[in-house]
Order: structure tokens, then sequence, then C-alpha cells
């Protein structure tokens, strides 16, 4: 086995000094000192959500205040992790503002310690219902309490604005359709 | 080329596959047998043919021949006949076939049409997809994935139409829905003998209702749920509860009569969600009754028995019951109609080591026959008790000789297999001067009584067969799992068979397998009639038996769909 012996070279009397370094070193530091921060004292600080961000999946209301979601059970379905639990209802026939929607959730619970997202709840959902909104922080101290129940989802959610008004048209179209 | 057809074949030539099919068959089921699918709403085969909703059109010709010689003119372009091609699309359902039919199914024609004919059938449709029940298993967005425009022309208002009718107490209408192919119509009329289905108003106005004063009340109403290729009619049971593309099929056997009728369990995560049937053109078509879609809920009942003791020590309890009446004849065995033939067969071990033989008992079932898919007959396994020789001659209803042995003081301890004695003619003093080993699903009088109480299993949650009027083999699978604290039937036959041998200190019988492949080996080996079979090999739509032995028995069912009982019923008494 060939033996490469490598030679040490001696330092220089300046490097011996230590004092170049030393210098640097400090000018860093200073120049730290006065430069604009680049931190955020979380949690009292916190960082602007970009649009378009993915944060924790929540149901929304339609600016007449109405739940949107109809339990298709779509993005149950097409949720990778199965984060998504749905118990589908019926809405009785006396609720007369939306008892044409017919069907709207009993429960709705996504398991946050299972959720991955991936948004694609978000776009598999025909009625526009569920959105990865800006909320991306998510604690407890028990797995139940990482499960979001459908009270917490639409608080979470809040309302956005419709581009569609689906269900009022819907309405509309029945009151004023060619009933024979 | 193929073989020269059979005298009742006709070759017909489907895009250009040639196939020799039987005179009668329509193009539909044609082409079905060389894998070409014509897509139909209104064509069901179990009904007749109406031909109103245009789906299936096809382009067609035949072979052409010399008006006046009526010798075939041959294309010189090919040397082959000519073929006369109708110019306009003709429907595949109303067309029966004929020598020489020539069909296209793919050509330009074809898809054109097809697809002008689902663009007016969705004119009014609501496409409420989202809220739909059908979702996932319609055939209007099937045929729409293919035929569909993926927009709409139709800029006018939409029919609007009734949305939530009760036509029944099952049955849920959404008139928008509906494409008018009348299938529902047709299956109440002629299957379920019931017509209170009709249409009232003209063209697109056309609404599906029950006739004043009506309602699609009969047993056999969800079957028209089943036929709707739309969500128009809904099962109110089923409705907005679980989508279909989460549930597993499980292939199962109608256990309320003897009649067998094949059905499909739907299952999620161990939860039933619905029956329906499945076609087997010997025994049900592809109906069944309602009453059969409703027996799942009993799985998960309030009132189903369970134990928090281990079997091996509940086993351990009836040893020493059948050790301490260990005299000849003390003991006696009620079998049941209801087991599987498996179940039946251990059974019968079981009495045999029980010293049981003489005094095995069966309980028969009857009720009321309604001549379609529920026999009177309401025990599903007679069949297999005979067949296993478990009982010798046909069950009857009360069990006087039992009863009378009991007040006789002969039998000391009686084995249930999920027979409720009080039911069959045991009065509480007799019930109380015996001891009582049961199995069973559920609470009833005799297992409040028993000393040892062997939960077990429901038709859903276990393996097996059934034996049906017929003397069809047909067998069950297991749904969903059994609650905890419920053992398998077999598994604790098999134990209690193990441990009445011991009790004998007989010759020790070669453990008794519990699991489907062994038993059906010894199953074979004792039962001849069983040769050849395993409930592997078995077919989903089973297999006949050779019954000569018990044709001539007086069997109580009269005639259903699909039989004819060989020896005249007897009187039935309910
Ligand atoms: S974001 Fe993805 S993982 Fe999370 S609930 Fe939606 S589909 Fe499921
Ligand atoms: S959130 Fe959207 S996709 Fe999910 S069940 Fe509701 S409507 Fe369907
Ligand atoms: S309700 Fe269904 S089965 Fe009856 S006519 Fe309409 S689409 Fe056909
Ligand atoms: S299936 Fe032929 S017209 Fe409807």
């Amino acid at each position: 086995m060939a033996v490469i012996t490598v030679e040490r070279k001696p330092l220089t009397l300046l490097e011996r000094t230590y004092l170049p370094q030393i210098v640097g070193g400090l000018a860093t530091t200073f120049k730290h000192l006065i430069a604009p921060k680049k931190t955020l004292e979380y949690p009292e600080q916190r960082p602007a959500i970009p649009p378009g961000y993915r944060g924790v999946p929540t149901l929304v209301r339609d600016p007449n205040g109405r739940e949107k979601c109809v339990s298709c059970q779509l993005c149950e379905f097409v949720c990778p992790p199965k984060a998504i639990r749905i118990t589908p209802g019926e809405i009785s026939a006396d609720q007369t503002d939306r008892a044409h929607v017919e069907k709207a959730p009993l429960a709705f619970d996504i398991d946050m310690l299972r959720c991955i997202y991936c948004g694609l709840c978000q776009e598999v959902c025909p009625e526009e219902a569920i959105f990865l909104q800006n909320q991306y922080s998510m604690s407890g101290y028990t797995r139940a309490e990482m499960v979001n129940h459908k009270d917490k989802l639409y608080e979470l959610g809040g309302t956005l604005p419709d581009q569609h008004y689906k269900w009022d048209k819907k309405k509309t179209a029945e009151e004023h359709g060619n009933a024979h | 080329m193929i073989a020269p057809p059979k005298p009742d074949l006709v070759t017909v030539n489907i895009d250009g596959k040639e196939i020799a099919v039987p005179k009668g068959t329509n193009v539909i089921e044609a082409a079905r047998l060389v894998n070409v699918d014509v897509p139909h709403y209104c064509y069901h085969p179990k009904l007749t043919i109406v031909g109103n909703c245009r789906m299936c059109l096809i382009e067609m010709g035949l072979p052409a021949v010399d008006p006046a010689t009526k010798a075939p003119i041959i294309d010189p372009a090919t040397g082959k006949q000519k073929i006369n091609w109708i110019p306009r699309p003709q429907i595949g359902c109303g067309t029966n076939v004929s020598p020489g039919l020539h069909v296209k199914t793919t050509s330009p024609m074809v898809k054109e049409a097809r697809e002008g004919v689902m663009e007016f059938l969705l004119i009014n449709h609501p496409l409420d997809c989202p809220i739909c029940d059908q979702a996932g298993e319609c055939k209007l967005q099937e045929q729409s994935t293919g035929y569909g425009r993926g927009y709409s022309r139709f800029i006018e208002q939409k029919n609007v139409k009734p949305k939530r009718t009760q036509l029944g107490p099952r049955v849920t209408l959404d008139d928008e829905r509906c494409i008018l192919c009348s299938r529902c119509i047709r299956f109440s009329k002629e299957v379920a003998k019931d017509d209170v289905l009709g249409f009232v108003d003209r063209g697109s106005y056309s609404t599906l209702t029950c006739f004043p004063g009506k309602q699609l009340a009969n047993n056999y109403s969800l079957n028209t749920v089943d036929i709707c290729p739309v969500g128009a009619l809904t099962s109110t049971d089923f409705r907005f509860k679980m989508r279909v593309w989460f549930l597993k099929q499980t292939n199962s056997i109608d256990p309320e009569s003897s009649v067998g009728a094949n059905t499909v369990v739907w299952s999620r995560e161990g939860q039933i969600y619905r029956v329906t049937p499945r076609r087997n053109d010997e025994v049900n078509d592809t109906w069944m009754a309602d009453s059969g879609r409703e027996l799942f809920k009993a799985v998960n009942a309030p009132d189903r028995l369970a134990t928090t003791a281990s079997i091996d020590t509940l086993v351990a309890q009836a040893a020493a019951l059948f050790k301490a009446n260990s005299t000849p004849g003390a003991i006696a065995v009620v079998g049941s109609g209801r087991s599987s033939v498996e179940e039946q067969f251990l059974t019968k071990q079981l009495a045999a080591a029980l010293n049981a033989t003489a005094s095995t008992h069966l309980v028969s079932r009857v009720g009321q026959g309604d001549k379609l898919l529920i026999s009177a007959d309401r025990n599903p396994n007679v069949r297999g008790a005979l067949v296993t020789g478990l009982i010798s001659a046909l069950p009857s209803q009360k069990l006087t000789a039992l009863a009378a042995a009991i007040d006789a003081g002969k039998i000391k301890v009686v084995v249930s297999v999920g027979e409720d004695l009080a039911a069959v003619g045991l009065t509480a003093a007799q019930l109380a001067k015996v001891s009582f080993v049961y199995l069973g699903t559920h609470v009833n009088p005799t297992s409040a009584a028993a000393q040892v109480v062997l939960p077990t299993l429901s038709v859903f949650e276990k393996n097996g067969t059934f034996i049906n009027q017929q003397f069809r083999l047909q067998k069950f699978a297991k749904a969903v799992p059994g609650p905890s604290g419920a053992t398998d039937d077999l598994i604790v036959l098999a134990k209690l068979v193990t441990a009445a041998s011991a009790r004998l200190s007989s010759a020790p019988l070669a453990a008794i397998p519990s699991d489907l492949g062994s038993l059906w080996k010894l199953l074979a080996a004792e039962v001849p009639v069983l040769g050849p079979i395993t409930y592997a090999n078995l077919p989903e739509t089973g297999l006949l038996l050779d019954a000569t032995p018990f044709v001539a028995l007086p069997f109580v069912e009269g005639e259903t769909l699909h039989f004819k009982p060989v020896a005249p019923a007897v009187a039935v008494t309910v």
C-alpha cells in the first residue's frame, strides 16, 4: 500500500497572531447587529401567509350563511391518507330555505394527524365547499383533539366569496322553471 | 369460419365477428356474447321490450338476394355476398337476430345517434350527481362518459318536477331524474303483478307516478330501485346513507325462505348498508323480496348475544352437563333448518357423539308462499338436513315428541342450535325441567332459560352453504366480521363434538375440523351426493344436487319462480 506523506506547512507570522480571523468574525457580527431582522418572534409575531397557501382544510359557508357541503363524500374518497370521515344526512323538507339541497353532512371529521395538506379534497369538491386556507398551526394534547369536527371546520373556514350561488340558482329555476 | 350452426342457432356478424346465437336472441344479447357493449336504458333481460329510450341504436344490414331468383348477390369487389345496410339506425333491443344479420356498433352513424340520444336525455336532467344516490352505479353517468358532450347547448329553462315523492313505504322518487324508460312500470305489472305505476302528462312533461289512491307497497317494490337505470327511484332506507363506491360487495343467499334468492351484501368497515339481488337465471332471475333486504338489521340489534367468557370455558361447562347425564337417551339435540349444510353436518356428529341420534329434532317453519320468491318453507336449509342425514323425515312445526319425552323425565339436557323451544310448543314448565345448551345469535326465552349459552354468528358473518328447494347447493360468504364475544358456529360445534366424544371415552374422534376446507373433505367422504364438491369450487350460481332419494317427500313448498314441486304440497297451516 502506497503511503502518501502530507507535509504540514508551518503557519506564517500573521496567522500565528490569529488577528485576521478575529477581526473578520467581529465584522460579520457587527454587520448583523445593524442589518434588518430576518427572524420573527413566533408565536407573538406571525408570518404573512402568501395567497394559495395550503393550510388546514376547512369547510366554508356561502355568503348567505348556508353550508355548501352536500356530503357527496368525494373528498373522503380522494383523500390519500384517508383523513376525512363523513356521515351523510338528509335535510328535512321543513327547512324551507335549503330543503331543495336535500343533503348535508351529519358529521364531518378531518383527522389532522393524518392529513398531508395535499389539497386534493379542495380540488375534487364539486360544490367548492372545502378549502385549504391560511391556518397552519395545529396542536393538541390528545389524538382526539387533533380531529377537527364539523363545527370546528366551519369555524376555521368562515365564509368565502361565492362565484356561482348554485343552489340559489337552482331554487330560482325550480320556482320559475317549466312546471306543468 | 365457424362450424355450421346447429339448427336452432343463427349466425350473425357483429362488428366483423361471426357468432352463432340461439334464435330469438336480440342484438344486445348477441353482442354481449362477443363482448361488445350496446348501451341501453329501457331494455332489461327479464322484462318485455318496449324500445322507448333509443339508446341502443345500431346500424344493421342483411345479405342481399336477387328479388326475383332469390340468388345471393355477390359483391365483385370482395367476392362475398353483398350486404344491404339499412340507411337508418335501428334499435338493438327490439331487433332479433336473423340468419346472416350484420351489425355495426362502432360506425360514425351509431356514435352520432348515441350522442344525440344522450343530449336529449340530459336536456331536462337536473345534473345533481353530488347529491344523487345512484352516482357511481348510474347508467346515465356511464354513457355520458362515452357519449356526452361535456357542456350543454340547452339555454332554455329546464322542466320542474317533484323531487321527493314517497311512492310507497320503501321507495322515494325524484321525478326530475327519471328518463322515462318504464322499467319500473313493466316490473310492477309483469313480475310483481301489482300494476300501480304509470306516466301522466305528455312529452318532456311526462311524470312517473302512482295511480290515484295506490301505493308502490308490494313486497317486491325495491326491485324497481335496482332496475331504475338512473337515480329516480331510491330506497328510502338506503337514501343518503353511503356512496356506493365505498361499499364492499359480498355474495350471499337470502335466508328468509327455501327459495334461496342469490344476493349481494354491501358493507363498509364491518357495517352492512344494503342487500340487493344477484342474478341467477335458475333461481331468482334478478329479483328478491323487500323483506329479505331488511334482515341485515338484526346483525347490530341490541339483543344480540355475546359473552365475555372464553369459548373454551363455556364448552367445558357444556361438557360437564354432558358428563353428568351420560345415560343413553338423556340428551336431545334440536338442529336447525337455518343452519348451513356444514353446521348441520357437525350437529349430526354432535348428536352421534351424545348418543342422541334417536332424539334429534328439527323445527319446521311454515308461512304463506307468495308464488314468486318466498316459499312456504321459511327455513332456508331443510334440504341440507336431509342430505347430510341430520334428519330422515320432514320436520314438523311443533316438537311434540320432545315435549312428551321431557314430560316422561327421559330427557335431561337439550342442545338447541338456534331454535327457540318456547316458540315450538314447549311450555315453561317443560323448559324448567331440563338443562339447556343454547347456540344462537339473539336473546329469546330459550337463551334466557339456558344453563350454557354459546353466542354464534349470523348468516352475514360466516361462510357456508344452503340447499334450496330445488336441491341446489348455494354458498354464502362472510360479509362482515362477527361481534366480539360471538364465535363461529362451526368452531363451537366442533369443540362440542370433541367435548362430547371425550365424555363417552369412546375411540377419541380424530379432531373434528372447523374450517370449511377440511370439513368439506369429511362431508364429501360421508355424504356421497356431495362427492366431488368443495366450498371453493362451488360455482357462485350454485350446483343442482341429485335429489332422487328425497323427491317423494311431501315438502311444504308450493310453486314459485323457477320451481314446481314434484310431490303435491301438503296443506299449509299457518
Ligand atoms: S389536504 Fe389532502 S390529506 Fe388533507 S384532508 Fe384534504 S385530501 Fe386529505
Ligand atoms: S366538502 Fe365537497 S367533496 Fe367533500 S363531501 Fe362536501 S361537497 Fe363533497
Ligand atoms: S323511475 Fe327509473 S325505472 Fe322508472 S321510468 Fe323513470 S328512469 Fe325508468
Ligand atoms: S334499450 Fe333499446 S330502445 Fe331502450
